[in-house]
């Protein structure tokens, strides 16, 4: 199967995920079923067989997230794919990523929560994806709102995540795995930039040890004093956003991923009613992108409505992001594990 | 330690080791040093250690090494070796990480047969952790979370880690338990688990072990306890491994 250099598909956002790596070069993939992500495993399974690349259906998450460590210590470009209960394992390798700087990258296909709960879909794993695991949470964040920013943002995390040595989470959800849409893909080495620099870590010249547990508290707050800093370093480079609107609007509307598709589509009617709303999309939510968000709600009247489908997971993210600023107004639209149509973000904004 | 008995692949800036006085782990270390000597691989080696004492364990070796988490160092090195299969991996754990919080782990790679080869260091208790029941605690045996001494029935019977993998290992794949009481007979075992993993197949060495800090031992009691009560239950040799073969 050759990868013609650009090519429009209409395919599901699973099958997206698993032509980005291939496009990207990766050569593993490690995972664990778990719906609404099972599509991802069944295409690279094909990918493997036809493309020569690899494949293990591992005996559970953490056995996937381990192995995709063993797979990038030796330079391959590796990763795994898991939603719900499976990204509360998966904090157990991430944080040994974030730990001993290993490039996993992951993508999280949200489904419902806590616990089993639904399938399909939810925005309830950001506090997860952005912060879990027994650290700071030096990770990188993708949340996607389309097809083609599921293609481009799965190449860009494992480029990020090699280049800066932080783990990658592309942060997806149900909906966006299995509705099919139209998109370009394309070969990301005839582009530029599109390096990934995959030097073994392990299996070189030079002979390695690798620690992950420390003697002292001096030891390990040296070690983060200096992780922190290449994280910090990296902040206004990885960030990213979307904003629609001017100055002189009266209000911000605030979403991400699925839900931002649906926001951006009301404040673009209200927008040609003549109504001063505007329209704020962090795609990075770690590190999220503060300074642009204060200048978007300063040029807002300092009035924000945060719309999500979770009980205030992107919203504390805006309050902290916002704590220097008096706001004229706080809304927020939280439906916990249900979908948000653009009608009842419209309602909303312009009440 | 004389020039002559300190293996090559030894990491000498590391040494002395920083077990505690009487521990086995640097007898069983030394077997696995004079066995990567002998099949001269330390260029292509990665050690792979748990956590607990087995950690202690990173800078052991002039080979490329590193710590993991606890239970996880076993699909550490099965990505290792599925991204790069010409690298020799040693997964190195205690009886806390191969028989309990990474069970799974070992019974899903034996199933697999990848070629690995894991060393489970059975000293019957959690030592770093202070001396807590382990999977292999004996019976009557006191710890900090058993001081009345193991009682089976309310616990079970202790694991027997190799005897619980021969029927799920292939035939092609290498079970033994060897002891730190005969360091000979642990380094031929762990060569021919290295060897087997060259070939292409799953290898997986117990090494019985001692740990006086927590047992309480002197001496005598240390060694005693080790070949006489271990020893009694758990039995040291190799182990036909080979799963019934599947018949329609």
């Amino acid at each position: 199967m050759e990868f013609r250099d650009e090519e429009r598909v209409f395919i599901t956002g699973n099958e997206v995920v698993a032509r980005a790596a291939q496009a990207a070069g990766a050569g593993y993939l490690f995972g664990y079923p778990i719906t609404p992500q099972n599509e991802i495993m069944h295409h690279w399974r094909h990918i493997a067989s036809q493309a020569g690349r690899g494949f293990l259906q591992t005996e559970d998450e953490l056995s996937a997230g381990f192995a995709t460590l063993g797979a990038v210590l030796t330079g391959k470009i590796a990763f795994s794919a898991t939603a719900g209960p499976g990204t509360i394992l998966f904090q157990e390798p991430l944080s040994m990523a974030e730990a001993m700087r290993l490039p996993l990258v992951i993508i999280v296909q949200q489904r419902g929560g806590p616990s089993t709960a639904t399938v399909i879909y939810s925005q309830q794993e950001v506090t997860l994806t952005c912060f879990g695991g027994n650290g700071e949470g030096l990770r990188i964040v993708y949340s996607t709102s389309s097809h083609q920013e599921l293609y481009d943002y799965t190449i860009k995390a494992f480029r990020n995540a090699w280049k800066y040595r932080f783990p990658a989470i592309v942060l997806g959800d149900g909906y966006q795995a299995k509705m099919r849409e139209e998109l370009i893909l394309y070969d990301p080495s005839s582009r530029a930039g599109s390096r990934i620099p995959n030097e073994p870590i392990i299996g070189g010249e030079q002979v390695v040890h690798m620690q992950n547990a420390f003697s002292v508290e001096e030891e390990l707050g040296e070690k983060l004093l200096i992780d922190l800093e290449d994280y910090n370093r990296a902040i206004p480079v990885l960030v990213e956003h979307e904003f629609l609107g001017g100055a002189g609007g009266r209000l911000l509307v605030v979403a991400h991923g699925i839900v931002g598709r649906a926001a951006r589509q009301a404040v673009k009617e209200l927008q040609a009613r003549g109504d001063r709303v505007n329209f704020f999309r962090p795609i990075t939510l770690r590190p999220f992108p503060e300074e642009h968000l204060v200048k978007a709600c300063q040029q807002s009247g300092n009035a924000v409505l945060v719309a999500e489908s979770a009980e205030g997971q992107l919203g504390r993210l805006v309050r902290l992001a916002l704590a220097d600023q008096v706001l004229t107004s706080f809304r927020s639209y939280y439906r916990p594990g249900l979908g948000i149509t653009s009608e009842e973000i419209l309602e909303e904004a312009r009440l | 330690m004389s020039e002559l008995s300190m293996p090559r692949c030894y990491n000498r800036e590391s040494k002395p080791h920083r077990f505690c006085p009487g521990c086995g782990h640097g007898l069983v270390l030394k077997a696995l040093g004079m066995a990567i000597d002998e099949l001269d691989i330390s260029s292509r080696m990665v050690f792979a250690c748990d956590i607990g004492c087995s950690l202690l364990a990173w800078n052991f070796f002039s080979v490329d090494s590193l710590q993991t988490h606890h239970g996880r160092t076993l699909p550490v090195v099965v990505g290792i070796k599925r991204a790069r299969p010409e690298l020799v991996t040693v997964a190195y754990m205690g009886d806390g990480g191969g028989y309990a919080i990474g069970l799974q782990h070992l019974v899903s790679t034996a199933l697999r047969n990848d070629p690995v080869t894991v060393i489970v260091v059975n000293n019957t208790t959690y030592a770093m952790t202070g001396g807590q029941m382990a999977p292999t605690t004996l019976e009557g045996q006191h710890t900090k979370t058993s001081p009345g001494g193991r009682d089976i029935e309310e616990t079970g019977a202790p694991f027997k880690g190799p005897e619980s993998l021969i029927g799920v290992a292939p035939p092609e794949s290498y079970l033994a338990r060897g002891t730190v009481a005969n360091v000979i007979r642990l380094k031929k075992m762990i060569r021919k688990g290295l060897e087997r993993q060259l070939r292409g197949d799953f290898a997986f060495i117990e090494a019985l072990s001692t740990c006086p800090t927590n047992w309480r031992t002197d001496a005598a009691g240390t060694w005693g306890f080790l070949e006489h009560e271990m020893g009694a239950y758990y039995q040291v040799g190799e182990m036909a491994a080979g799963r019934e073969p599947i018949t329609p």
